[in-house]
């Protein structure tokens, strides 16, 4: 198994798609010759040149439009949006046009697209270039949303997304890029909706998304050494979100806590804890307990940032609080 | 009488031809007869929902449709039935889907502003003011990377030019030097107010042209002969690899901007003007004095409005949509499921 960052898994996973299918074209900003701003696609340009991996203006919506007429006539295209944040100028084109063309026509178009983006916190830059906007996503109905923590599953399920018949968004956790891991060698293709239980425990459940999942695992550490056993699951996926993962690790421990990056009101986990609430309430041992953001636009100062994301801290502190 | 004979247009040399004329004719008429039969079912509360005709505008659907290839896209907006009609969707399936029936061309799940007929090259009607520029010119872009001759040609209101995605699309399509053909009906208003003011140019479209190294263009847009012409030097460009071109078609729409809409904002003096150019008795007379015989020219207005009546009693003896396609086609695997 090759050790690969999180950056060069991005890369690593368009080029083995480019490889193997000539459909898949790639664009946005700075990614080409320049190998993107976070350097995620560094070598693309030079192996599969200009008329697939394509520089664009600062146009986001043409960026997303173009994926859209090019995914409905024939292509795969992936579209790089630099920092998810920048949803919020193309936002009409990924909510109402690409989620919702599929259900207008009945069926006639379908959008084998992906579109990426750098998102969430820790990385310094302030409320408009680190948000986790997972949710955004989440709640428009027509959409698969990914959100992988670690360079083997960015490979796995991005290699997924691209392959997917339906229009992908995947999130790459910015403060991961630099993150090394295993990938398995050749080809790699995982299973979008499929959560997986990274730590094994038996007095509660932990679930986290992306860079809370690293988080969760340690805080789990920490609290084994108390003699507090938790299991964690990485998500991977919200969309289709694997419910059942979920329900019988609950059932197992009788306690959930959900970790996640974004501000509190309407996050993944509320949903999450909606589903548990109506399906095994009754295997609960006591209420279920989200960890989130505050529901505060993210500042940037070090020690303030790193108040407002959940830590590993607060994590193990939550969970060591409503287990006492 | 010498003089007479050479003032009558010569059908022999006519740079249009006697089919492309039939069929621009019979395109007006059915897009003109079906809209009619479109507000009438509104008036009966048979159509629900809002609908934005194209009453005046037929001359730009049916000059650049008559002028297409097959396999060529057709992108439109919410004011739509005439490019989809033009394209050769069935007239029960577009009446059927203003009804809500499961005739209609999206049984119903998507309505008048959403037309679609993808096997005929109606890649949509899009409701969200400028988002299907940058679409329509994302299909030139596969298009052009597959190698096909395909055109896409995206049609699109005054209003639309102000717009950010107008000007996205346009520059994109230009540095990329993509099969697109912008079509801009600038019909004077956006929705109720003049286009003049609120855009600091002249020509909405036309005198934006030159920011993205386009020509300036500016074509009557209720003559269905000068619209064919012109379209066919754009699609001839387009397809020899020369890029894409921006076309700013005058034209007025006879009624209001939408069924909530009487027009009142519109001087008396203006719409009078505008139907003495209505696009439909005009090519009439074009045609007779062509030559055609009068009574095929008629011919065909009355084939098209027993058609108009046939598809009109199809789609009312459709049954309303299956409730079980209510869940369905969310996902390409036919379904809505978002969860195991
Ligand atoms: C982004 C957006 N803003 C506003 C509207 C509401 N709206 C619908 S049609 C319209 C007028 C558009 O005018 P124009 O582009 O000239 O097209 P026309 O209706 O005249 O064909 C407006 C403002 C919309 N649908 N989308
Ligand atoms: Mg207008």
């Amino acid at each position: 198994m090759a050790e690969l960052t999180c950056r060069e898994a991005v890369a690593a996973a368009i080029a083995q798609e480019m490889r193997r299918d000539p459909s898949v074209v790639f664009l946005g900003e700075d990614i080409g010759a320049a190998g993107g701003v976070f350097k995620t696609t560094v070598g693309l340009f030079e192996e599969f040149g200009p008329e697939r991996v394509r520089d664009t203006p600062i146009s986001e919506q043409a960026i997303i439009g173009a994926a859209m007429g090019a995914a409905m006539t024939g292509l795969r295209p992936i579209a790089e949006l630099m920092f998810s944040d920048f949803f919020a100028v193309c936002w009409d084109l990924v909510a109402n046009e690409i989620a919702k063309s599929r259900y207008m026509t009945n069926g006639q178009v379908f959008f084998p697209l992906v579109i990426r983006s750098a998102n969430g916190g820790g990385a310094r830059f302030g409320a408009q270039h680190s948000q986790a906007i997972e949710n955004w996503a989440m709640m428009i109905p027509g959409l698969k949303v990914v959100a992988p923590s670690n360079p083997a599953d960015i490979v796995g399920l991005l290699a997924a997304s691209i392959r997917d018949p339906d229009p992908v968004v995947f999130f790459e956790q910015k403060s991961l890029y630099g993150t090394r891991g295993p990938v398995p060698d050749g080809e790699h293709v995982d299973t979008l909706g499929t959560a997986r239980m990274v730590r094994e425990g038996a007095d509660a459940t932990i679930v986290a998304l992306a860079a809370m999942v690293p988080r969760a695992v340690e805080a789990a550490d920490r609290l084994a050494d108390e003699g507090i056993s938790c299991q964690v699951i990485d998500l991977r996926t919200l969309v289709p979100l694997d419910t059942r993962t979920i329900l019988s690790a609950v059932s197992d421990t009788g306690r959930l806590f959900t970790v996640e990056e974004n501000p509190r009101l309407c996050g993944w986990g509320a949903e999450i804890s909606s589903i548990v609430s109506e399906e095994c309430f009754y295997d609960l041992d006591g209420p279920i307990v989200r960890i989130t953001t505050p529901h505060i636009p993210l500042p940037s100062a070090d020690n303030l940032e790193d108040l407002a994301l959940p830590s590993v801290e607060r994590i193990a502190e939550t969970v060591r609080v409503n287990l006492g | 009488m010498a003089t007479e004979a050479t003032a009558r247009p010569d059908l022999a040399n006519d740079d249009i031809g006697e089919e492309a004329r039939l069929a621009l004719w019979r395109s007006q008429l059915e897009i003109r007869h079906v809209e009619q039969r479109a507000h009438d079912l509104f008036l009966q509360n048979l159509v629900k929902g809002t609908v934005h005709l194209s009453l005046g505008q037929e001359a730009v659907a049916a000059g650049f449709a008559v002028a297409m290839e097959e396999g060529d896209y057709t992108f439109c907006t919410y004011r739509g039935h005439a490019h989809t009609l033009a394209r050769g969707a069935s007239m029960s399936g577009v009446l059927g889907e203003l009804m809500g029936r499961e005739c209609g061309l999206l049984a119903g799940k998507g309505g008048s502003m959403h037309l679609t007929s993808v096997e005929h090259g109606a890649m949509g009607s899009y409701a969200i003011i400028g988002a299907h520029l940058p679409i329509a010119m994302g299909a030139a872009w596969s298009a052009q990377y597959r190698g096909t001759s395909q055109v896409s040609v995206c049609f699109f209101g005054d209003g639309t030019t102000n717009i950010g995605a107008f000007h996205e699309a346009l520059n994109m399509a230009q540095i990329w030097k993509l099969p697109v053909i912008f079509v801009c009906e600038n019909n004077l208003y956006m929705e109720y107010t003049p286009i003049g003011d609120v855009t600091a140019v002249e020509h909405p479209a036309a005198d934006r042209a030159s920011a993205y190294g386009m020509e300036s263009i500016i074509v009557d847009g209720n003559d269905a002969d000068a619209v064919y012409r012109v379209a066919q030097t754009a699609y001839a460009k387009a397809r020899s690899g020369g890029g894409p071109s921006l076309i700013e078609a005058k034209t007025y729409r006879q009624c209001g901007h939408s069924r909530a809409d009487p027009g009142a904002y519109r001087p008396d003096a203006e719409v009078e003007e505008w139907l003495a150019r209505d696009p439909i008795p005009a090519y009439r007379r074009r045609l007779l004095d062509f030559g055609f015989a009068e009574s095929a020219v008629d011919g065909i207005e009355a084939a098209v409005l027993a058609a108009v009546d046939a598809a009109t009693d199809a789609a009312r003896a459709s049954p309303p949509p299956p409730p079980e396609i209510l869940e369905t086609e969310v996902y390409a695997d036919g379904g809505a499921a978002w969860r195991n």
